[in-house]
């Protein structure tokens, strides 16, 4: 009960802090925008399936970067000393996993519209697209929460971000790339429950792994 | 004689690689469509993989073991076993790549074996850097282990699952390409095949333990200095 109450308040405060500093989500917003509007000036229109969905899960890998890197580093070293003395340190992370879940979920969903708009729209299983793009974010945010943390901890964070976090996206990113493709060329929800089940054991396992760990590192 | 005692294992170790390198490639072997004499690579290519795995589990053990008793002892273990993985890597990388010249005609295919060992690589290599950007000795160690348990878990399940779940892989051991399964490895090739994975073995812990002496040393010798 205790914990329903914490966590309510951190994501109330996540929210607020959001909306506090526009400025940041909007940083983030015009990066995919921008990301997505060099691609369409980049291939000029010629563009076949397989590379409209590995440009896509691209794109969409390094907005979610940007967007969970802030999620630790804009947060001030000396607030956590705080946020210490009132919360568990496994509600904390569960709080930001679930914030920035549904913060990248939204932004995956503007990517696709703004996407599809640019580089056309060949998805025929609109719905199961959907879903492995939803599984997908979720997934994408439970790992990095805990590599953005570790990254916050250390100098130059960005270039560590990227390198601490590629290497351990990337079987979650090879699989949702395999079941977005098969989703483009329509299929039915039995073929890619294989996938879906893939996606379900990494992110139950990241967040495991994110609750057991990260109250080693969050005291400094 | 206590001079031996403690170090019986090195010289065991020594005549084992020793046997292993002579036996290895002198020996008889079965002649295979394809494999030819590139069978012979199993006893370096796939014994320094398990060196691999073996010394980056105990890198493993070690920094949860720093996690849950704060012992700077464990963090320095951890770092040296991680760096004698990466070494077992990379050779075990690049023996794969000689062996697929010439066995798949060229160095590198896109198979979801070697891209997991690939990523495997990548992924420590991350660790090494993560190290080298944290200067509070502390911290860098409490990160450093934090990471260490966080990818480990991640990466096996990777290797573990992908490849199962990929439409198709040319890598032996899988989509019924024989390998180490029971009976596939033909009996005279066991004499070199086992001595080769205990030789590997024992060179990798014993590679560790020159590299977890020096790095205490190194680090002794920062103290000093910082003090004096």
């Amino acid at each position: 009960m205790k914990a329903i109450v914490e966590l309510n308040a951190l994501l109330r405060k996540e929210l607020l802090l959001e909306w506090r500093r526009q400025s940041a989500l909007g940083g983030v917003i015009l990066y995919l925008f921008s990301m997505v509007f060099l691609a369409y000036l980049a291939f000029d229109g010629r563009i076949n399936t397989e590379t409209w969905n590995a440009l896509f899960w691209l794109i969409l890998l390094f907005s979610a970067m940007n967007a969970i890197m802030k999620a630790f580093i804009q947060e001030n070293e000396r607030r956590h000393i705080y946020y210490y003395t009132m919360v568990s340190p496994t509600t904390f992370i569960n709080a930001k996993i679930i914030y920035n879940a549904v913060l990248l979920v939204c932004l995956a969903l503007l990517g696709f519209a703004v996407f599809s708009s640019f580089m056309g729209n060949p998805v025929q299983s609109l719905s199961l697209f959907l879903i492995n793009l939803l599984l997908g974010m979720v997934g994408f945010a439970s790992v990095l929460c805990l590599v953005s943390a570790i990254a916050s901890r250390a100098r130059n964070n960005f270039t560590l971000m990227a390198v601490l976090g590629f290497p351990l996206i990337l079987p979650l990113l090879l699989v949702l790339i395999r079941v977005s493709g098969q989703t483009i060329y329509g299929t039915s929800f039995s073929a890619v429950t294989p996938g879906f089940v893939t996606i379900l054991l990494l992110t139950a396992i990241a967040i495991t792994l994110s609750n057991v760990l990260f109250p080693y590192i969050w005291k400094d | 004689m206590q001079n031996f005692r403690n170090n019986w294992w090195k010289i065991a170790g020594i005549l084992l690689l020793v046997w292993v390198i002579a036996g290895g490639l002198l020996f008889d072997v079965p002649q295979l469509p394809v494999l030819h004499e590139t069978i012979r690579n199993i006893y370096y290519h796939v014994g320094m993989w398990f060196g691999m795995i073996f010394i980056l589990f105990a890198g493993l053990v070690f920094s949860i073991r720093y996690l849950l008793w704060n012992d700077p002892a464990d963090d320095v273990k951890a770092y040296a076993a991680v760096l004698v993985g990466l070494l077992f890597g990379a050779l075990g990388l690049l023996t794969g790549m000689i062996w697929a010249k010439f066995t798949w005609g060229s160095f590198w295919v896109n198979d979801p074996k070697l891209n997991g060992a690939v990523v495997g690589v990548l992924t420590y290599l991350a660790y090494v850097v993560l190290r080298g950007s944290v200067d509070d000795r502390d911290k860098k160690a409490r990160l450093a282990a934090v990471y260490n348990v966080f990818a480990f878990v991640l990466f096996f399940i990777f290797i573990m699952i992908i490849p199962r779940l990929a439409s198709a892989s040319i890598h032996p051991g899988l989509d019924g390409n024989p390998a180490l399964s029971t009976g596939d490895l033909a009996p005279e090739m066991r004499k070199v095949f086992f001595p080769a994975i205990a030789g590997w073995f024992i060179m990798a812990y014993w590679l560790f333990t020159v590299l977890y002496r020096t790095m205490r040393i190194n680090l002794k010798i920062e103290e000093i200095t910082e003090n004096s």
